[in-house]
Formats: C-alpha cells, structure tokens, sequence
C-alpha cells in the first residue's frame, strides 16, 4: 500500500515539475524544477529496486548536471523576454507532434503488454541475496569492462572538448612563466662590465 | 500494485513533455538542452522499469552509460552555449547561420 502511494507521489510530482520545466518563464526557476524531477525519479527508480542508478542521479544530475545549467544561466547576461516571443506560435504545432508521439507510445506500451516479443533469454538475471549495487560493480567490473571504460573515455573527451571550447588567452596580461624563471640562467641575466673612470656603464 | 505498465506511463508522460518543450521553446536552447534531459530520463526510466521487471541487471548497466553520456552532451553543449554567447552577445539559435548551413 505505501508503496502504491510512494509511487503515485514520486510520479505526480516528476510530471508536474518536467511541465514547469518546459513552461517555466525563468530558465533559473526552470533549473529548480528539473533538480526536484530529478530527485523525484530517483525516488522512482529506488522504488523499482535500482539503488545505484538512483544513487547516481541524485549525484551526476542534480549534483554536476543541473548545478552547471545554473552557472550557465547565471553567468550569461541573456534577456529572457525576448527568446519567448515565438512561444505561443509553436504551440499549436509542438502540441500536435507530442499528441502523435504519445499515441505512439500508449500503442507500443499496449502492443508490448498484449504478447510482446520474446526476444532472448537473461544475459544478467538478478540474483536475490546480494544487494543491488554489489551486483552492478561486479557486472560492471567483469563483463562490462568495456562498456564501464568506454563510458570513462567518453567523459574525459567531454571534459577535454568544454575546456578546449571555452579557453581563451587574454592579451596584455603579465603572467608569470614558471618554465622561463626555471630556465633563466646566470650568465644570461648578468653582466660583467670594466668601464673606464668617468665612462659610466650603459643599462 | 504497481506493474511495469506504471513506469511505462510515467516515462511515456515524460518523453511526450521533453519533445513539446523542444518545439516551444525553439529559441531558448538552455530549456532545449533541459528538454533533452529530460527525455533521456524518460529513457533511463523505461531501462529501469524494464530491468526490474524481467530480473536482467543489463538495463541498469545501460542506463548508466545513458547518463554518462547525457552527462557529456550537457557540458559539450553548454561549452558551444557559452562560445555562442560570447560572439554574438545572444543566445538566439532560430537565427544561428554561422556555419552557412
């Protein structure tokens, strides 16, 4: 029964916050919606038995995904009003592909629970006296390993392409050159000079 | 009690809410990126739902290289954002023609 009633919450509130998502006038007040739907279907997905995907949605979405999201929209001076102009224009046509897209799902959801294919036996099945999160790392540290360093190559390029996108060099700044001081040697710097009385040296 | 029929609605809701918020919020591609969010949480949803439901702990993998990679696409696409922003002081992308395409 309470698990009825959690689940109705959970999926009530991950609808209506993914609505205010997309119908939010501020995108900051956008963000904070998407933070709770993300929260609200971890709440799902722990319902489900998935303790580590849950886990890491709370971590990489709310914790890394949203919270750069917010940097973005803070940090740019954008004026909002603006970029809602053509919003009750699309309206009519959005509402019309996401009516279709909708029937087509509701058909699939019906064609899958009237038979479905069976399409192979379980590559994984679960086993039920250990816990959920034990039984992924030794998935993923064995038979996914692949899959597990794939995920880690497709971060570290993610990571490589935003800094090479976003850095910049600044002009006219002085900053200090470590590998110039290291390299800076005596003989370069100094100089040894005899001038005659009265010459003077030259700087 | 709930049945994988459930998590199914709720992901279909989801999907359906992502793809209109695409094409009303055509200008402003922060809620564009946060749409495509949002429907690869629909996605990771349904591997969830159905993970648990046939007992393969397959789709649980799977949905975390989702993530992974919904993860990558935020901050590639936000980086673009920002590069956007600083050429041309908007983030106007109806009108974006740099590449002449």
């Amino acid at each position: 029964m309470i698990q009825l009633i959690a689940f109705y919450l959970f999926a009530t509130i991950v609808i209506a916050s993914a609505a205010m998502v997309i119908f939010a006038r501020n995108p900051v007040h956008s963000v904070m919606w998407l933070i709770l739907a993300f929260f609200n279907a971890a709440g799902l997905m722990l319902l489900a038995g998935a303790e580590f995907i849950a886990m890491l949605l709370v971590i990489v979405y709310v914790g890394a995904v949203a919270v750069l999201f917010l940097f973005v929209v803070m940090m740019l001076d954008i004026d909002f009003a603006e970029l809602r102009a053509g919003f009750v224009r699309y309206l009519p046509l959005g509402t019309l592909v996401a009516i279709i897209l909708a029937a087509e799902l509701v058909f699939a959801v019906g064609a899958w629970s009237a038979g479905g294919v069976d399409l192979a036996a379980r590559t994984a099945p679960v086993v039920s006296d250990t816990s959920n999160i034990q039984q992924i790392g030794e998935l993923l540290y064995t038979r996914y390993i692949f899959l597990f360093e794939a995920a880690g190559i497709v971060l570290l390029v993610a990571m490589i392409g935003a800094i090479v996108l976003t850095h910049r060099q600044r002009g006219g700044v002085r900053a200090q050159n470590v590998a110039q001081q290291v390299r800076r040697r005596p003989e370069d710097a100094t100089r040894l000079v005899d001038p005659g009385t009265g010459q003077g040296v030259e700087l | 009690m709930i049945s994988v029929g459930h998590y199914l609605a709720v992901s279909a809701v989801l999907f359906t809410l992502g793809v209109l918020g695409i094409f009303i919020n055509r200008k402003n591609i922060i809620v564009i990126l946060m749409a495509i969010e949002l429907i690869l949480l629909a996605v990771n949803i349904n591997l969830v739902a159905f993970s648990a439901a046939l007992g393969d702990l397959v789709g649980q993998v799977f949905a975390m290289f989702v993530l992974t990679v919904a993860a990558g696409e935020a901050a590639i696409g936000l980086a673009i954002l920002v590069i956007y922003f600083r050429g041309r002081g908007t983030i106007a992308v109806d009108d974006a023609n740099r590449m002449k395409g």
